[in-house]
């Protein structure tokens, strides 16, 4: 070290506070408040839920329910966030979904087996992104138009295959991931799917020079631009990653319904969405956490079940899920601006 | 009978954002019927200060006056209410209505209170055009559909369809041919004959001696001079005053010996379509090169263009004796070239992120394997060079937005640091850096210099450029008119150079 340093700073390890805090405020401090809210808001959901219908609520089977229902939009929001993040937005996710999940279970991909239908979801998954990613990236086109042309395409697609008919899957080792059998531990293998993908994604997102990446662009196109990333293949590649995710859910759902239709997915880009919003991803990009995306589709998922079992009909449900909208991004404003 | 009391009388006018103080304690007095104009370099204030005017920003500490009575200017339509008026340099009009609708905008004429009455509205416009000397402009085109002049006399229409006494202008003459200019200069001056008062903004000294009647100078928010006669006092005065040192700063010293390695940057015929002609330079390490020159002058442009961040119509850069790919950023930072443009946060910063993210966004790859980031290595290296430069708070864990306009350059001049890189590309590396640190950041400069780096220095100061770099070229109308070493220029050499072909004072 060639400076002088101030007498007070002089220990190598840099600054060290007078007296050390106790250890669970600094687990505190790093879960931050944000975080802290909503799981602050899961719990009180858990607890209406508890209090209302105590025996179907709590029941092993209704939360293996809750959980694998937000599995397949989980894994759709944790791409969605990470395109978010970097500034864009993807509103193909739902379209692409209906088309991987119908275009693996055609006749012809069944014949190939588990691994056709998974490989097949993941290909057009991958695929849509990189014609998304093409047209965002080195086609100058805003990331709305480009992925709304591709959610009105997919879904023709999808429709095209399909003829409107439902495809029933015949093949017995994917049906079988569903069944109870295949539980690990009472976890559905769903559910271990979107947990993995959550670890992978938060990784990637917070330990990776990809995921800085995204921050940068997201936060500062131009100085990332100046500081000499690639910003056009960033924005390919984040799409690329949300088509993927887009896959995965497509066979999860496949798993799930046992079936591939042209309707699968619909309107999942508004929850996606609305999930990275409520966990404090901002619309602008340049800050978001897998974390907040994931605990805000756990929020709508245990919302809509405990509705559900409380027998209020969707409209209920729909304008719940606005107003929770509205509140989060009012709490985040205000501790943005206090912090 | 007591003296009439000026029009608009701003006193001791301080304004601050995160990082940089905007406004020191500036004043301004206007009378009614004067054209004051309004003179600084880029950052001197003048934006901030103007803004003010408009009610657009709210003033720290301060007063205004409006004909002698306090007044507070809470928003925009408060300043407009008193007859304040300001046309803004990005046109504020709405491209997709038409002439009569964007003048009339918020003020439209009705009937019963809702009912657009469009014919009265395009005949008030085809009234107010025929004033401001442009009758062939049609009330009823669109806005979009019209050439930059003519959107200015839009928004001078705007302007005076309210009952206006004071219009301030922000360098009107930017997007004009000269006959434009002329019939500009002739509105101006109908306005004054009729009592209105007009603040002007320029940079173009030539214009401000036709039609000025005052100048009050801007430099680093402070109003370095008020109300100077603008047609007698000295054109070099006047330039001293925007470009000279109002604190003696204390430059590093030279090295002994004048660097006599192999060039490390190399720039051969250099040209950008209406910027600047073929430019040459050699740049050597442990060599301070300064770029001096006005605004307009091509200086920031041939940084840029060497940086990749803008592409040449022809010419040549090299670094360590290879070429660059022309117009690639990333090109020219992996030969070993780094740039602290001019507009830190806008250009330079992610201002969500901590210090050690802004400063190993350029060399990620140093930290990582397969991707993956070693944090502990990355806030090591991050730590070690910020300390390097001694940027305070010593905690690289801050949010960069935390930090003086001083502090988040050197977070800037960090990032190339641990990069490694050979060449240093520095744009206005003091704007917006308070007053007092910036001799600091001279000592780092010159101590990156020393321990081996070229250094390309832009700066609108020439007291920087002449203190700090060791070589000197000075740019007018994108063409380089004299080189030499910084010891054999003074600052009055350097103004006659710059300003040739002005008027002579």
């Amino acid at each position: 070290m060639t400076q002088p340093v101030s007498p007070p700073r002089g220990s190598s390890t840099g600054k060290v506070p007078p007296a050390q805090p106790p250890a669970w405020r600094g687990v505190l401090v790093r879960a931050d408040v944000r975080t802290l809210s909503l799981l602050g808001v899961l719990a009180a959901l858990i607890l209406i839920g508890g209090i209302t219908k105590p025996d179907e609520f709590l029941d092993t089977r209704n939360l293996q329910l809750v959980l694998t229902q937000a599995s397949v939009i989980g894994v759709v929001t944790v791409g969605m966030t990470f395109v978010i993040v970097s500034g864009g937005i993807d509103l193909s996710v739902g379209a692409i979904v209906a088309l991987a999940s119908v275009w693996a279970t055609t006749l012809a991909t069944q014949e190939y087996g588990f691994a056709g239908i998974l490989f097949t979801a993941m290909v057009v998954g991958v695929g849509c992104g990189l014609v998304n990613g093409v047209l965002i990236a080195y086609g100058a086109m805003v990331p709305f138009i480009a992925t709304l042309a591709m959610l009105a395409s997919a879904r023709g697609l999808a429709l095209q295959i399909t003829d409107g008919k439902t495809q029933i899957v015949t093949v017995p080792s994917v049906l079988d991931l569903g069944e109870r059998d295949a539980y690990v531990l009472g976890i559905p293998p769903l559910v271990l799917v979107f947990a993995v993908v959550t670890v992978i994604g938060w990784l990637v997102l917070n330990r990776t020079t990809f995921g800085r990446r995204t921050v940068a662009v997201g936060g500062n196109p131009e100085a990332a631009r100046l500081a000499g990333i690639d910003v056009r293949r960033q924005r390919l590649y984040l799409y690329l990653l949300s088509g993927l995710c887009c896959g995965i859910a497509a066979f999860l759902l496949i798993v799930l319904a046992g079936s591939g239709q042209n309707t699968n997915g619909n309107l999942y880009e508004l929850d996606a969405i609305a999930a990275a919003i409520i966990g404090g991803t901002l619309l602008t990009g340049g800050r978001g956490t897998i974390t907040g995306s994931v605990l805000g589709v756990l929020i709508f998922t245990t919302i809509t079940n405990i509705f559900a079992l409380n027998n209020l009909q969707s409209d209920v449900q729909q304008i719940a899920k606005g107003a929770i909208i509205v509140a989060a991004v009012l709490v985040q404003r205000r501790t943005a601006s206090t912090t | 009978m007591a003296p009439e009391p000026p029009l608009l009388s701003m006193s001791g006018i301080t304004k601050s954002f995160p990082g940089v103080r905007a406004l020191d304690g500036v004043d301004l007095d206007v009378q009614a019927g004067e054209v004051h104009c309004l003179l600084g370099q880029n950052g001197a204030g003048k934006s901030t200060l103007i803004k003010v005017l408009a009610g657009a920003h709210q003033p720290d500490t301060g007063g205004i006056r409006w004909r002698g009575e306090e007044v507070t200017l809470r928003s925009p339509i408060a300043a407009m209410r008193l007859g304040i008026a300001t046309i803004y340099q990005e046109l504020d009009l709405v491209e997709h209505l038409s002439v009569a609708e964007n003048v009339h905008l918020g003020h439209e004429p009705t009937t019963a209170g809702f009912v657009v009455r469009g014919k009265a509205a395009r005949a008030s416009t085809a009234a107010l055009l025929k004033r401001l000397g442009h009758p062939e402009i049609d009330p009823a085109r669109l806005v979009g559909e019209l050439p930059a002049a003519q959107q200015q006399i839009v928004s001078m229409a705007r302007a005076l369809s309210h009952d206006v006494r004071l219009i301030v202008m922000d360098e009107p003459s930017a997007a004009l041919d000269p006959d434009e200019v002329d019939n500009l200069f002739r509105i101006v001056g109908g306005l004054t004959a009729a009592g209105v008062a007009v603040v002007y903004i320029s940079h173009r000294l030539e214009e401000i001696r036709r039609i000025g009647d005052r100048v009050t100078v801007l430099k680093d928010g402070r109003a370095v001079a008020n109300g100077l006669p603008a047609k007698s006092t000295p054109t070099r005065e006047v330039v001293a005053l925007m470009t000279g040192r109002n604190v003696e700063y204390v430059f590093p010293d030279r090295p002994v010996s004048t660097p006599t390695g192999e060039p490390v940057l190399k720039i051969r015929g250099l040209s950008r379509q209406g910027e600047f002609e073929a430019f040459d330079l050699d740049v050597r390490p442990g060599e301070i090169v300064g770029l001096a020159g006005l605004v307009g002058s091509g200086r920031s442009e041939i940084l840029e263009t060497v940086y990749g961040a803008r592409k040449p119509t022809t010419g040549q850069v090299q670094v360590g004796g290879k070429a660059l790919k022309p117009g690639s950023v990333r090109a020219a930072v992996r030969a070993g070239l780094g740039l602290a443009p001019e507009e830190r946060k806008a250009q330079a910063l992610l201002m969500l992120e901590s210090v050690t993210r802004n400063v190993s966004v350029s060399s990620m790859s140093r930290f990582s394997r397969a991707g993956w980031i070693d944090r502990g290595a990355e806030l090591g290296a991050a730590r070690a060079a910020t300390r390097e430069l001694s940027l305070r708070p010593d905690n690289p864990s801050v949010p960069v937005r935390t930090l003086s306009g001083g502090n988040q350059q050197k977070a800037v001049l960090a990032r190339w640091l641990l990069r490694g890189c050979k060449v240093l590309l520095l744009d206005e590396p003091t704007r917006g850096v308070d007053v007092g640190a910036r001799a600091e950041l001279y000592a780092v400069i010159r101590r990156l210099a020393d321990e081996g780096l070229a250094v390309l220095l832009v700066s609108s100061e020439v007291p920087e450029v002449l203190g700090l770099a060791d070589r000197v070229l000075v740019l007018r109308e994108g063409r380089v008119v004299h080189t030499a070493s910084a010891r054999e220029l003074d600052e009055h050499r350097v103004l006659d150079l710059v300003m040739e072909g002005s008027p002579a004072s």
